[in-house]
């Protein structure tokens, strides 16, 4: 986008973010709501402070952090091969699709007591959890994202003299980049839904953790506060993920640009 | 006397159809031509009549429900570096740079970086796009598109060079200076070349021999030899030797696109 663009959705955005503020706090000091239902800015802002202060914020943020990330990578290293080869091979899609089909549809947290059961306590069962919510999407989005690659580039690189596995590697995955970086960039978010369903069970540190745990208490100063730290590193992750992008696939069009 | 480098004998395509209410396609049949080293040879055709399909199938992209395909006086049934296609759709490799897309063909074949930057250098001055090396596709016109996946092809050193309507995405303009540009090329580097396309000027413009083709199915209707001497440019368009083979092929298509109304 043109810089005069950028600065003005900037400022919408920023504008938004006000507006949604203001009315929370027109609906909270204006006495228009239980406070149990919803804390007011300064009782949020005074929770986070007072995690901050005594480090258990730090600890919470990167304990959760790590779990997203760990339970996201092993989904996206194993939904590369996967989606690339369903993609690439009718064979191989009729045998394993139906599978992650049936297996998407299941609700994670009905899987929770089986984890704990194969995997026990441990961070592992986190890791799967997580895994277990973003690699059967995640694996069919890769699926999608190769396989509306241009016949035609696949075609010109054949009669360029190009082997099977120079296809892959020199015209796929390079093709595919972009889409795949949106299909990464898409799916870490939804990891992040499922931070609360794997911090249900046996966790003692945690964003999921702390939010489950003040339910119990009422403390919704405490829970908002949980959920405004996990909206705050989704959008700077969001943004990171944005950069990285430019920076891999500068040559890519997009159809706004 | 030349050698012949392709020779395609007895081609015959059929599409098998798609439920039992509906029958097979046969879209080529009794297909036999031949280019000799260094020719240039034109298929002309009306739509629809398997042009596209014989060249996927000579390139190895398509299987023949029949026939052979030899280069050399060897079968070919797989896509190879030994028969170079150009598309209509250009299909550079976005990803890489104008240097970097001529460089490809030679990159697979495991030429090293400095020779390949030197012919890659050589084949860009070729097409005319010194100092483009470092752009990328989407930085450049489909004129110059073309350029580039020409010269891709060229740069990897093809048996035959395979091309399917190269031109029809462009403007008039761009596609009379792409024809000159092709058959000055097509002079100097003495490549064999197969061009297909359904434009009759182009198709003179160009060709050694041309072969055209019948309605679907698609057979060889006749062959032609076009006997012009000196360079091809834009000027011999409308000279009376030019004019008196557009109306012969013209009457051939007119008949042949007559005769398909007829069917329907």
């Amino acid at each position: 986008m043109k810089k005069s663009r950028r600065l003005s959705y900037g400022c919408l955005s920023f504008i938004s973010f006000c507006v949604i503020i203001a009315v929370w706090c027109v609906v909270t000091y204006g006495g228009f709501v239980n406070k149990i239902f919803m804390p007011s800015p300064t009782e949020v802002w005074i929770s986070l402070v007072d995690m901050a202060k005594d480090g258990t914020l730090l600890e919470h943020c990167f304990v959760s952090t790590k779990r997203v990330m760990v339970g996201w990578l092993w989904s996206a290293i194993a939904a590369l091969p996967i989606g690339m080869l369903m993609a690439r091979s009718k064979f191989f899609s009729a045998i394993i699709q139906p599978v992650i089909e049936f297996v998407r549809y299941l609700p994670v947290v009905a899987l929770v007591p089986l984890t704990l059961l194969y995997l026990g306590i441990e961070e592992n069962q986190k890791y799967v959890i997580i895994f277990l919510g973003t690699f059967f999407q995640l694996v069919l989005m890769v699926c999608d994202t190769v396989s509306s690659i241009d016949k035609n580039m696949i075609n010109a690189a054949r009669t360029l003299g190009a082997n099977k596995l120079q296809v892959y590697t020199e015209v796929i995955f390079p093709a595919a980049l972009p889409g795949l970086m949106d299909d990464f960039r898409l799916t870490i978010g939804w990891a992040w839904t499922y931070l609360v369903v794997a911090e249900m069970v046996a966790a003692s540190a945690g964003l999921g953790y702390i939010i489950l745990k003040s339910q119990r208490f009422l403390a919704t100063d405490v829970i908002f506060a949980g959920l405004i730290m996990i909206g705050v590193i989704g959008l700077i992750t969001d943004f990171l993920l944005r950069i990285l992008t430019k920076l891999i696939v500068p040559w890519h069009e997009r159809l706004g640009d | 006397m030349s050698d012949v480098k392709l020779k395609v004998s007895n081609l015959q395509k059929i599409f098998p159809a798609a439920n039992r209410r509906e029958k097979d396609v046969v879209a080529l049949k009794d297909i036999n031509l031949e280019v000799k080293e260094s020719e240039f040879v034109v298929m002309v055709g009306p739509s629809g009549c398997g042009k596209s399909t014989l060249i996927n199938i000579i390139g190895g992209l398509e299987a023949a429900t029949e026939g052979q395909v030899q280069i050399d006086g060897k079968d070919v049934t797989e896509p190879g570096a030994d028969r170079g296609m150009v598309f209509q759709g250009y299909s550079l490799f976005p990803w890489l740079t104008v240097r970097k897309n001529v460089e490809f063909g030679l990159k697979m074949k495991g030429v090293p970086k400095k020779e390949r930057e030197q012919a890659a250098r050589e084949f860009i001055k070729l097409i005319g796009l010194s100092g483009f090396e470092n752009a990328l596709p989407k930085q450049l016109s489909g004129g110059m598109k073309q350029r580039v996946a020409i010269a891709r092809t060229l740069a990897n050193h093809p048996e035959i060079l395979l091309m399917d309507e190269p031109f029809g995405a462009l403007d008039a303009q761009t596609r009379v200076v792409m024809q000159e540009l092709l058959a000055k090329i097509s002079r100097e580097t003495k490549n064999t070349i197969l061009f297909i396309t359904h434009d009759i000027d182009e198709a003179i413009l160009l060709a050694d021999r041309i072969y055209v083709m019948s309605r679907r199915p698609g057979t060889i209707r006749e062959v032609l030899t076009v006997n012009m001497e000196g360079e091809r440019s834009h000027e011999m368009l409308v000279t009376p030797e030019f004019l008196k083979m557009k109306q012969k092929i013209m009457d051939m298509l007119w008949q042949e696109s007559q005769d398909a109304a007829i069917d329907k």
